[in-house]
């Protein structure tokens, strides 16, 4: 059945989608595209973004991306500890590739167990005022649960974007990637810059999870089905493209939801992985990438 | 191990699994030890490609379930003998290995690695929607009439495993010590270095995601029988992805007794612990002992022996 | 007589660099050429294209008469062209001697049929002065040694052309002298030998001819004295 309504719809929320994608994706951008550091736990810590913002939420009635943008900097601090210990661990023994990638795998694995252990299987929601809204324009809905995550998103990479390209650390973290030997003749510290990049990574997790649990309930496996989804988009932006990686995300939430609205969304978790094996398989320099 | 020595232990172990299939009764022993010798299987393949080549794979789930939904594919369709279905996933199970391996294999080690997850998720996703297979609500495998001279079933399963278990460490015994093995290992240590000293890197690597993917595929082939209702999230589950980069890591990668060590420690321990306290804390267990040993002991078990050996002489 | 190696039109860029241009040699089978140039001039990207690590943009590069220009290095090393890496790159979970094992057996398999691959390494590294470190594992060796191993590894192929990167530098006055020795026997023993090399002593004592590189173009070609004296070179070295 097709109707230029239902596409419109799809397309429309695909957008939406795909908008809070890269707020998810935009950890990884960094510390991926970036650091290449392979964090593939990076989604298991957007998931304990979620139960953050629901432990809030629903004890002290706080709004969810309230409860992300103050947990940020917690969460930041984590993620320089896991850096500094990663680095001691495998940086510095050139060791990242066999043994880092497990670390990570290990360390997701980790997190979605103690989530289980202590949350159980049940679904996890949060309540705020504009989830149950929608604006209607014309034939085209907004439902306030995607909407508000996709202007959040949309600031939150407008904001690291600024950050990478305009302050001085940000450009640092750029720099870091692309010739370590200059920066530390500049003086300054390549560790120190990835430790604060890796940390800013995972300060992103924590909004970003505060707007998925916006966006739908989550359980701890939620976080899985998203591995595919960020790499796809880190890889199909091109590594060290920020803006790739949005037009990227915008990408893959389209063509997700078109597949998922017309073909059924047991469908959609294969569209993020084929996708990546797809870039893989024919530009695995991805759109945009250095 | 000599030669004549690894043979000699494979034919006592034979020799003792049939014993114990003919004085023991307990179901439980057999199940356990299937489980055990399951693990073992995965992690002896997992270490081909991740401890002799030097790539990581994440996706060894979904070789074992291609390996089990296989079976049921041909127990539905033909109904043959299992020996048959064993065969059958190993070559599609290899292909599919063969096929991942060239898709990715020209890049770096990392996109492998995302690779092969997301392989796993899209084979997932298939299998999911295949009703043929019974999809997402799953498929009911009727225990077999027929258990040759065994008392049951299951004790049957369990040598079967254990003849697998063997030859699987055969195989990976005889790569190690080969001009194969040689080439692996100098891929998995310095790849453009082998490039230039005659090393058909591609080929190479191809050969071994292809021999990982079919000795997986086997582990898998009768997991249907064993547990007589498969369903995608139990076969394509990720703990069983986790225990078979933990237990080679947690063994030793380099070497090839170390994922057997790795699997029999850490596959009893899990045994125990689920059994005495919970299931969920076993396999939160592996994923801390996985992280320490990788950040403590990244040679594993063997390693740390070796160590241990050369401050004594 | 025929070339051993001939390059001919050969360019690389890498996206807007152009890392080479132009380049046209050729080395006489029992040669003895150097290779020199300043930091960046594009050494080792011409090693790169020869030894197949990269694939050129133009040109073609040919070896004893057959062109291999789109072979992959695995093949290139079977055909005879061996190669030492700059950085040494051993395979450290491995001993010395069974470094020696992996071109043996894969390199120089066809050509050698099938001695025993152990008593041919030990033989290689012997002509190295290697042989009492045979059972000790790679990565614990030595600077020096570690650039001997490099040059035993690629002697293992059983090359007609070998390629040497800089396998002097850091290296003292004494241990250059090891190296060059070594060198001296191998070219001596019939293969043709391109010595990239900053240590202008080296150079001068050991190539019968010179090829200067400058950003990415030969400006330059001819005997050690003749090389030394060319104002394009001293120029590319000092500055204008």
């Amino acid at each position: 059945m097709f109707s230029a309504d239902l596409l419109a719809n799809a397309v429309v929320s695909g957008l939406l989608l795909g908008g809070f994608y890269a707020a998810v994706a935009i950890g990884l951008a960094i510390v991926f595209g970036q650091l290449d550091i392979v964090n593939i736990a990076h989604p298991a810590f957007v998931i304990v973004g979620s139960y953050t913002a629901y432990i809030l939420n629903s004890r002290f009635g706080l709004d969810p991306v309230l409860v992300g943008v103050l947990a940020a900097p917690l969460f930041f601090i984590v993620g320089v500890a896991i850096y500094r210990i990663y680095y001691a661990a495998f940086e510095r023994t050139g060791q990242e590739s066999l043994s880092g990638l497990a670390f990570f795998f290990g360390l997701m694995f980790i997190i979605e167990v103690t989530l289980i252990l202590v949350y159980g299987v049940d679904y996890r929601l949060v309540s705020a005022g504009y989830s149950a809204q929608t604006l209607a324009f014309g034939f085209v809905d907004l439902p306030g649960r995607m909407l508000v995550p996709f202007v959040v998103a949309m600031t939150l990479t407008a904001a690291v974007w600024l950050y990478l390209s305009r302050t001085f650390m940000g450009r640092a973290i750029q720099a870091v990637a692309q010739d370590r030997g200059a920066l530390q003749l500049m003086g300054a510290d390549p560790v120190r810059i990835k430790q604060w990049a890796f940390g800013l990574g995972i300060a992103t997790a924590a909004i970003a999870g505060a707007l998925l649990i916006i966006i739908g309930p989550v359980e701890p496996s939620v976080g899985r089905q998203y591995i595919g989804r960020v790499f796809a988009i880190v890889v199909l932006g091109g590594m060290g493209s920020i803006q790739g990686m949005l037009i990227a995300a915008l990408l893959l939430g389209v063509t997700e939801n078109l597949v998922s609205t017309f073909y059924g969304p047991s469908w959609a978790p294969a569209v993020a992985f084929g996708v990546l094996l797809a870039t893989l398989a024919v530009r695995p320099a991805g759109l945009f990438g250095r | 191990m000599r030669g004549w020595g690894f043979r000699a232990a494979s034919a006592a172990l034979l020799a003792a699994g049939l014993a114990f299939t003919e004085l023991a009764d307990n179901p439980y022993y057999f199940n356990a030890t299937y489980v055990v010798l399951q693990a073992l299987i995965m992690a002896v393949a997992w270490n081909i490609l991740g401890g002799f080549t030097g790539y990581v794979n994440f996706g060894s789930a979904a070789f074992f379930a291609v390996g089990a939904y296989t079976t049921i594919f041909l127990q539905k369709a033909f109904g043959l003998p299992l020996p048959l279905m064993i065969l059958a996933a190993a070559l599609v199970c290899g292909l599919i290995g063969l096929a991942v391996g060239y898709l990715t294999l020209r890049l770096k080690g990392v996109y492998f690695a995302i690779a092969t997850l997301a392989m796993g998720i899209v084979l997932e996703t298939l299998v999911n929607n295949w009703s043929y297979v019974g999809g997402a609500k799953g498929t009911f495998m009727l225990t077999p009439d027929e258990h040759l001279w065994f008392d049951s079933y299951s004790e049957m399963l369990f040598m079967i495993m254990l003849v697998l278990a063997l030859g699987s460490i055969a195989v990976s015994r005889a790569l190690s010590s080969s001009r194969l093995g040689r080439g692996l290992a100098a891929i998995r240590d310095d790849e453009v270095a082998a490039e230039c000293s005659g090393v058909p890197t591609l080929r190479l690597k191809l050969v071994s995601t292809t021999v990982m993917g079919a000795m997986m595929g086997v582990a898998g082939a009768p997991y249907p029988y064993f547990v007589t209702y498969v369903d995608p999230i139990s076969a394509f589950n990720l703990f069983i992805a986790v225990n078979a980069i933990a237990m080679p890591m947690i063994g030793g990668t380099s070497h090839w007794a170390g994922p057997v060590i790795g699997a029999l420690l850490v596959g009893s321990a899990q045994e125990v612990i689920t059994v005495t306290i919970s299931s969920e804390l076993n396999v939160l267990l592996v994923g801390i002992m996985l992280v320490l040993f990788i950040t403590l002991a990244p040679q594993g078990i063997v390693g740390l022996a070796r160590k241990h050996w050369r401050k004594r002489s | 007589m025929s070339a051993l190696l001939e390059v001919r039109g050969l360019a690389k860029r890498f996206g807007g660099f152009t890392a080479l241009e132009g380049i046209t040699l050729e080395v006489a089978p029992g040669e003895r050429l150097g290779l020199i140039g300043p930091n960046g001039s594009g050494k080792t990207t011409l090693i790169n294209c020869v030894s197949g690590a990269l694939f050129n943009d133009e040109g073609r590069v040919v070896f004893e008469g057959r062109d291999i220009t789109r072979l992959p290095p695995f093949q290139r090393a079977r055909l005879g062209i061996a190669r030492s890496f700059q950085i040494p790159k051993p395979f450290r979970s491995m001993t010395v001697l069974d470094n020696l094992r992996v071109p043996l057996e894969y390199a120089a398999h066809t050509r050698t049929g099938q001695r025993r691959a152990e008593d041919e390494a030990m033989r290689v590294l012997e002509t190295m002065g290697l042989a009492a470190r045979a059972q000790q594992n790679s990565a614990g060796l030595t600077q020096v040694d570690m650039r001997k191993l490099e040059l035993a590894r690629a002697m293992a192929a059983h090359p007609r052309l070998l390629i040497s990167d800089e396998a002097m530098a850091g290296l003292s006055g004494a241990e250059v002298d090891e190296v060059l020795e070594i060198l001296f026997k191998l070219n001596a023993a019939g293969i043709t030998i391109i010595m990239i090399e900053h240590i202008m002593q080296a150079v001068m004592r050991f190539s019968q001819r010179v090829v200067c590189l400058d950003a990415g173009h030969i400006i330059c070609e001819g005997t050690p004295d003749q090389t030394v004296a060319n104002a394009d070179v001293q120029r590319a070295y000092l500055g204008a």
